[in-house]
C-alpha cells in the first residue's frame, strides 16, 4: 500500500453520484447502530436527504460472531428526495464473516464491499457457516472488495492510549466510520464534537474514538487503497430548521405537544414491549412537561391506568405492540362505552404471538378496526413516515379529545426505528386543541351530546354538583343511568357508530399524487408510503397515468375515497399483510382492487412495487 | 385542608337516586349503610370522593353512592384507580371489589396496587363465592366447596386475603364483618385516616349462593370464641369469659387458657406496627385459632403518587416548565436556507 511520500493527502479523483445506499453490518457488540446514526448525522449536515433503517436482532447479547447476532444499519442519502432507506446496496461494510454472509445478497453487482480481513479467522468462518474463506475464493469477484485492516489499524492508532485490547476493539466501528466518511466525502467534525459530548466524562474513551475515526479518515485520504472518493451533492431541501427523527421519537413528541396545546397533563400507562418501549423511555424524560409515565404490571393495567387518568381529565395514552393490543382489548371496549378520550398506539410487529418482535408488519389493521367484542367502533389513524408519526400522534390526540373517544394510532416497527430529516413545524401552525371541561350543573347529563361531534361532556371528578357514575353497563341515552331497554341499546349502538362516522368531517380532501384519473391508482396506508411514492414517481416519469393516494384515516375512511377510486381503471393496494385494507376497500366500495402483499418482516423495496405497477400497466 | 374540613354533610348527601339492586338480605346492604354513615364525618367534599369498582355484585356499589363513580371491568379497578390517583392526587378514591374480582381475575392488579401504596381505600367484599355469575366457588372458598362448577367439591386450596396483602406489603391491613356495624365503621374511619393505601377485607354474607359462610364468626352465642378482636396495645384475649388468649411459643402462636399459671401478662400484646406479628396474625385461621378482626397492620411509607408527582415538580424546578420550541429542537438540529 503506497502512501504519499510527502505525507500530505494524495490527489484523488472524486466521482459524483446522485444517491448512495450503504449498510453497516457487524456483530451486535460492534456498535453498528451508533456508527449508522453518526453517518446519518454527517450526511444530513452535508445537505443530503436521507432515509435510514436499523435492523437489529431480537437477542440482546447473541453469542459473538453468529449469524443471528448480526446487527445492521442502512442509510440512503441523496441529492434528490429520499422516500425510503433504499433497496439494493451500493456499499456494504462488514465487520465480520457473519455480517458478510447475512448481507451480501443485497449488494449490487460491482458494489463496494469493505471487510476486515483480520476477522476472517477459522473460528469466525465456522460460526458464520463458511466452508471456505470467501476472501480467498472467487465468490466475491463481482464486487469491488476492499480489505481494510480495521482491527490492525485501530490497534496501531490507539497504541499510545494504554487501553487494554478489549477496549481498543470497541473503537473499531469509529475507524470504519472514518474510512467510509472519507469515501463519501462526509465531514467528520460533527462526529468529533459528538464524541466529546458523549464520552467527555471518560477522556480516554473520547480520545480513543477520536484517534480511531481520524485514523480511518486518513487511511482513505493518504493511501492508495481507494482510487477515488464519491461526492453526493446537497439535495434541494425546503428551507427551515430540521432534525433527524425516528418514528418513536416523533410519536412521543406528538403526544407531548398535543398535551401542551390542550393544556393538559399527559399520562402514559405502558408495559415494555418491542418495538414500543422507546416511546415510554422517551416520554419518561419529559417530566417537566407535566408528563406522567407509569410502567404498569401488564398491558391491561397500562391501558387501565390511562383510562383512569382520562376519567380524571388528563390526555391519556398507552403504547404497545401486537400481543399487548390483545390484552388491552377489553379496556378499549370499556373506554368506547364510557366515551372517554384516550390514544392507544400499536407499533405493529410481525405476528402472530411473539412472531418476529423486531420486524415490522401491517397485520393489525383489521384488529384495530374490528378487534373488540360488541359493536365497538373506534377511530383508527396511521402514520406513514417516521416524521409523520408526530403529526399522526398529534391528530389522534386531537380527535380523541374533540370526539370523546379512544383512538387507535397505528405505526410499525419500521417507522419506529427508521429515521428521516424532519422539517420542524412552527408551534403556531399546529391546530389548537381546545378542551371544554363541563362545570355547569344546569341541565347536565353525563351523556348529553354535542350536536356537531356527538361527544358527551368531559367532567373532571372534583367538579361540584356534577357527581355522576359511569360504567360499562349499557346506559340510558341521556341520563347515563343503567338501562337494559331494548330500543335504548340500539339507539346507543347507533349513536356510538354515528359519532365515529362524523369524524369524516375532520378529514381533509385526500391528496392524490399524479393524474386525477387514469390507468392505475396505488392506494396505501402506513409505512409503505415511501416505497409506493418512489415507485409511482418512477412510473410517472415514464409517462404512465399512475397516481398515489395514501390514507391517514382508516376508520372512518375519507368521504372522497369512493369517488377517487372510481376514477382509475385499476387499483393496487400494497400492504405488509395478507390484504387487510384491500378487504375494506373491496367491501366498502365494491372496487375490484388487487393486493401486493409482502409478509417478510421487511418493508417493500421500491423495485417490488415498481415491478408490480409495470405489470399492471401491461395487462 | 381547611375548606375540606368545613363541609357539613349528612348521610343523605351520599345516597344516590338509583334503586339498590342487591338480593334482599345480602350483606352488601349493611356495608353500603356503614359507608354512607361514616362518609359525612370524613370531611371529604362529595365531589372529591370517587368510588371505583370492578365487576361482581359487590362492584355495583358505586352506583349507590352519590359521588363520582366508575364501574369498570372485571378485576381491573385497581389499575384504573391507580391511573386516576397518580394524576389526581387531590381525589379521595375508594375501591370496591369482591373475592373473585380482586383475588382471581384481578389478583395481579391488587398485588401491585398494594405494593405501590397507591392511596386507595380498598374494600374487598369476601363472600367466598361468585355471586353475580350465580354461585361458582371462588379463590377464597374452602377446599372441597361444593358449588355449581364443582359438584364433587373444589380441588383448590383457598387463598388468604390478609396473608396476600402482607406479602404485597400493604401499609394498612384490616378485617371486619358486614354485620358488625360499629366495628366496621371504626375500621373504615381508620382506613380513611391512614396516609396511604388501605386494604380492608370485609366478610360478607351472600345469602343466595353461600348463605352462612361466616356464621361461625357471627353467631351470637359463639362469636366471642371464634373472633379475636384486635386492639392496639391490648393483650390478645378472647372467649365468652375472656379467659382465653394467644401466647407465643417460640415462633409459633398458640391458644392458651388464662389461669393455672398463665396470666394476661404472658399473652401477646397487639401492636399494629409490628410486621412480624401481623404475619403471624394473618396466618391464624380456624379451626385452630380464632379469626383476628380489626387492624392487623399499619405502617407508613411514601405513596407512589407522592413520589411521581414529586419527580415532576423536581423536573420542573431543574429544567423549568416545558417549552415546546426547546422540545422540538432537542438533539442535532440544522437549518436549510
Ligand atoms: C372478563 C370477564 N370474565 C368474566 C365475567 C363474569 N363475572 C362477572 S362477576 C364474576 C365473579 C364475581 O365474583 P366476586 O368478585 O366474588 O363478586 P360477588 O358477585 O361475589 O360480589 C364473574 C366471573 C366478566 N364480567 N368479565
Ligand atoms: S347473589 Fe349474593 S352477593 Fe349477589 S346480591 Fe345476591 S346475595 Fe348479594
Ligand atoms: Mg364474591
Amino acid at each position: 500500500m503506497a502512501t504519499n511520500p510527502a505525507g500530505g493527502p494524495l490527489e484523488k479523483a472524486t466521482q459524483e453520484r446522485e444517491s448512495v445506499v450503504i449498510r453497516f453490518a457487524g456483530d451486535s457488540g460492534d456498535g453498528m447502530q451508533l456508527t449508522g446514526t453518526r453517518f446519518t448525522s454527517e450526511s444530513v449536515l452535508a445537505g443530503n436527504d436521507v432515509g435510514t433503517l436499523p435492523d437489529f436482532p431480537a437477542e440482546i447479547r447473541a453469542p459473538t460472531g453468529t449469524l443471528y447476532g448480526v446487527s445492521a444499519f442502512q442509510i440512503n442519502f441523496s441529492n434528490k428526495n429520499v422516500y425510503t432507506p433504499g433497496d439494493d446496496l451500493d456499499a456494504l461494510v462488514c465487520m465480520n464473516p457473519a455480517a458478510l454472509k447475512t448481507n451480501i445478497a443485497d449488494l449490487k453487482q460491482n458494489g463496494i464491499l469493505i471487510v476486515d480481513p483480520a476477522e476472517f479467522t477459522s473460528a469466525n468462518l465456522r460460526k458464520a457457516e463458511y466452508e471456505n474463506n470467501p476472501l480467498e475464493d472467487s465468490s466475491l469477484d463481482k464486487y469491488q472488495v476492499y480489505q481494510v485492516e480495521v482491527t490492525k489499524m485501530t490497534t496501531l492508532a490507539l497504541k499510545d492510549t494504554g487501553l487494554p485490547n478489549r477496549s481498543v476493539m470497541r473503537s473499531r466501528n469509529f475507524f470504519a466510520l472514518g474510512v467510509v466518511s472519507w469515501l463519501f466525502n462526509r465531514p467528520i467534525e460533527p462526529t468529533l464534537e459528538w464524541i466529546q459530548q458523549r464520552f467527555g466524562k471518560t477522556p480516554v474513551v473520547a480520545e480513543a474514538n477520536t484517534l480511531a475515526i481520524k485514523g480511518g479518515y486518513h487511511l482513505g485520504e493518504n493511501t492508495d487503497m481507494f482510487a477515488s472518493s464519491y461526492e453526493i451533492k446537497p439535495a434541494e431541501i425546503d428551507p427551515g430548521t430540521y432534525r433527524n427523527i425516528t418514528g418513536n421519537s416523533a410519536t412521543a413528541l406528538g403526544f407531548v405537544i398535543a398535551a401542551q396545546k390542550a393544556e393538559l397533563p399527559l399520562f402514559l400507562g405502558s408495559y415494555p414491549i418491542t418495538p414500543a418501549s422507546d416511546v415510554l423511555h422517551e416520554l419518561a424524560e419529559y417530566k417537566n412537561y407535566n408528563v406522567y409515565t407509569f410502567q404498569a404490571e401488564d398491558e391491561i393495567a397500562g391501558v387501565g391506568a390511562a383510562l383512569g387518568a382520562a376519567f380524571g381529565g388528563a390526555l391519556a395514552i398507552t403504547t404497545t405492540s401486537g400481543p399487548g393490543m390483545n390484552l388491552k382489548g377489553e379496556t378499549m371496549g370499556l373506554a368506547a362505552s364510557v366515551e372517554l378520550p384516550m390514544v392507544i398506539t400499536n407499533i405493529q410487529r410481525a405476528g402472530p404471538s411473539t412472531g418476529m418482535p423486531t420486524k415490522p408488519e401491517q397485520t393489525d389493521l383489521l384488529q384495530a378496526i374490528y378487534g373488540r367484542h360488541g359493536e365497538s367502533p373506534l377511530p383508527v389513524i396511521a402514520a406513514s413516515t417516521p416524521a409523520d408519526c408526530f403529526h399522526a400522534a398529534f391528530e389522534a390526540a386531537r380527535i380523541a379529545i374533540r370526539y370523546m373517544t379512544p383512538v387507535i394510532l397505528l405505526t410499525d416497527g419500521f417507522l419506529a426505528n427508521a429515521s428521516e430529516p424532519w422539517l420542524l413545524p412552527s408551534v403556531d401552525d399546529l391546530p389548537g386543541i381546545s378542551v371544554d371541561f363541563r362545570t355547569d350543573p344546569q341541565g347536565f347529563f353525563p351523556y348529553l351530546r354535542d350536536e356537531e361531534t356527538l361527544a358527551r361532556p368531559w367532567v373532571k371528578p372534583g367538579t361540584p354538583g356534577l357527581e355522576h357514575r359511569i360504567g360499562g353497563i349499557e346506559k340510558d341515552y341521556l341520563t347515563g343511568n343503567i338501562s337494559y331497554a331494548p330500543a335504548n341499546h340500539e339507539q346507543m349502538v347507533r349513536v356510538r357508530h354515528q359519532k365515529v362516522a362524523k369524524i369524516t368531517q375532520e378529514i381533509p380532501p385526500t391528496q392524490v399524487k399524479g393524474p386525477e384519473q387514469g390507468k392505475l391508482l396505488v392506494l396505501g396506508w402506513g409505512s409503505t408510503y415511501g416505497a409506493i411514492a418512489a415507485a409511482v414517481e418512477a412510473a410517472q416519469a415514464q409517462g404512465h397515468a399512475v397516481a398515489q393516494a395514501h390514507l391517514r384515516y382508516l376508520n372512518p375512511l375519507p368521504a372522497d375515497l369512493g369517488d377517487i377510486l372510481s376514477r382509475y381503471e385499476k387499483v393496487l393496494v400494497p400492504e405488509m399483510n395478507m390484504g387487510q385494507l384491500l378487504r375494506l376497500i373491496r367491501a366498502d366500495y365494491l372496487v375490484d382492487a388487487v393486493g401486493l402483499n409482502k409478509i417478510q418482516g421487511r418493508p417493500f423495496k421500491v423495485s417490488e412495487v415498481a415491478t408490480r405497477i409495470a405489470r399492471m400497466l401491461e395487462d | 385542608m381547611s375548606t375540606e374540613a368545613a363541609v357539613k354533610l349528612t348521610r343523605k348527601d351520599f345516597v344516590s337516586d338509583q334503586d339498590v339492586r342487591w338480593c334482599p338480605g345480602c350483606g352488601d346492604y349493611a356495608i353500603l349503610a356503614q359507608v354512607q354513615k361514616i362518609f359525612p364525618e370524613l370531611g371529604i367534599p362529595k365531589e372529591k370522593a370517587v368510588f371505583i369498582s370492578g365487576i361482581g355484585c359487590s362492584s355495583r356499589f358505586p352506583y349507590y353512592m352519590n359521588t363520582y363513580g366508575f364501574h369498570t371491568i372485571h378485576g381491573r379497578a385497581p389499575a384504573i384507580a391507580t391511573g386516576l390517583k397518580v394524576s389526581r392526587p387531590d381525589l379521595h378514591i375508594w375501591l370496591v371489589t369482591g373475592d373473585g374480582d380482586g383475588l382471581s381475575i384481578g389478583g395481579n392488579h391488587l398485588i401491585h396496587a398494594l405494593r405501590r401504596n397507591v392511596e386507595l381505600k380498598i374494600m374487598l367484599f369476601n363472600n367466598r363465592i361468585y355471586g353475580l355469575t350465580k354461585g361458582q366457588y371462588s379463590p377464597t372458598s374452602e377446599l372441597g366447596k361444593v358449588a355449581k362448577s364443582t359438584p364433587m367439591g373444589s380441588a383448590d386450596h383457598p387463598l388468604n386475603p390478609i396473608a396476600l396483602a402482607m406479602g404485597a406489603e400493604a401499609t394498612f391491613i384490616a378485617r371486619s364483618i358486614d354485620t358488625e356495624a360499629k366495628h366496621q365503621q371504626e375500621t373504615l374511619r381508620r382506613a380513611a385516616a391512614h396516609k396511604g393505601g388501605a386494604f380492608i377485607e370485609i366478610l360478607q354474607n351472600c345469602n343466595v349462593y353461600n348463605d352462612g359462610a361466616w356464621e361461625y364468626l357471627k353467631a351470637k352465642d359463639s362469636k366471642a370464641d371464634t373472633q379475636l378482636l384486635l386492639e392496639h396495645g391490648k393483650p390478645m384475649v378472647f372467649g365468652k369469659n375472656k379467659d382465653r388468649g394467644i401466647r407465643l411459643n417460640g415462633l409459633t402462636p398458640e391458644v392458651v387458657t388464662i389461669g393455672n399459671g398463665v396470666s394476661t401478662s404472658d399473652l401477646l400484646v397487639h401492636d399494629e406496627h409490628d410486621q412480624t406479628l401481623a404475619y403471624l396474625l394473618g396466618r391464624m385461621t380456624p379451626p385452630n385459632f380464632p379469626t383476628p378482626v380489626g387492624i392487623l397492620f399499619s405502617t407508613e411509607r411514601p405513596t407512589i403518587e407522592s413520589l411521581m408527582n414529586q419527580q415532576i415538580q423536581d423536573a420542573i424546578e431543574k429544567s423549568g416548565p416545558g417549552n415546546i420550541d426547546t422540545l422540538l429542537r432537542r438533539g442535532d438540529v440544522w437549518s436549510v436556507e
